[in-house]
């Protein structure tokens, strides 16, 4: 029998809505379907390391300078109140052991899940393969994420 | 109930206690059924459906006070 499929794209880099799109990635492949999650635009942030910035260009190192990455960096899409929400949600995830960002990508590696960047929003931020953690699988274009989407039935957008 | 294998989940909320299941169950002999203790309700419609998906054998919940004992029997790889 094929596996069945599941896909999402991260656009949001608000660590509310990655946080949901992890705990269905893991679901999802602790259900012995294949996998992948499609990072781009803000979403490319959760991959990012902690860098005071990167880019090529003025532009560019301005922009990552004010777009900071990291996966324990991400604001709240409400109430991030210069990020004293994110501060606060951390504790009450903490509280009711709900895994960090940083420990759902270990758990989803772990499980199989697919993490792919996206490479537009690569080249024009400037980014360098440098300035993201290792365990990404693939750095590919929405063809290929198009590509995935025929394949399986369940692919998302967040 | 009697189970080869308990597997404790309290205190851990959707989608821990899945996750935890499918790792744990890999650990498991064909036949062999693993407990899952969990004070998540969505436990009772979860665990049938990560059965139905990956093809384990549900067997039941079992419900006592906000406790939830989930029963699953191992049918292959």
């Amino acid at each position: 029998m094929e596996k069945e499929k599941f896909n999402i794209v991260v656009f949001s880099g608000d660590m509310d809505k990655v946080l949901a799109a992890f705990i269905l990635a893991t679901t999802a492949a602790s259900m012995g379907m294949e996998t992948s999650m499609f990072f781009t635009f803000w979403g490319l942030n959760v991959l990012r390391k902690k860098k005071l910035t990167s880019g090529k260009n003025i532009l560019q190192k301005m922009m990552n300078f004010m777009n900071q990455g990291g996966a324990s960096r991400l604001s709240l899409s409400k109430f991030n109140m210069l990020g004293m929400g994110p501060a606060m949600m951390k504790v009450l995830m903490k509280q009711a052991k709900v895994p960090s960002i940083e420990e759902f990508i270990k758990t989803a590696k772990g499980l199989g899940v697919k993490l792919i960047a996206c490479t537009t929003t690569f080249s024009f931020m400037g980014f360098e393969k440098d300035d993201f953690i290792d365990g990404i699988d693939s750095y590919a274009g929405a063809a290929t994420f198009m590509g995935m989407a025929c394949e399986g039935k369940v692919s998302y957008f967040i | 109930m009697r189970a080869d294998v308990s597997l404790d989940c309290f205190g851990l909320l959707c989608p821990m206690p899945i996750i935890k299941t499918a790792e744990k169950i890999k650990l498991l002999k064909t036949g062999e059924v693993l407990e899952v203790l969990s004070n998540d309700e969505g436990i009772k419609t979860d665990m049938p459906a990560w059965c139905k998906a990956t093809g384990q054998e549900f067997i039941g919940v079992e419900e006592r006070g906000g406790e939830y004992r989930a029963y699953v029997k191992k049918r292959g790889e």
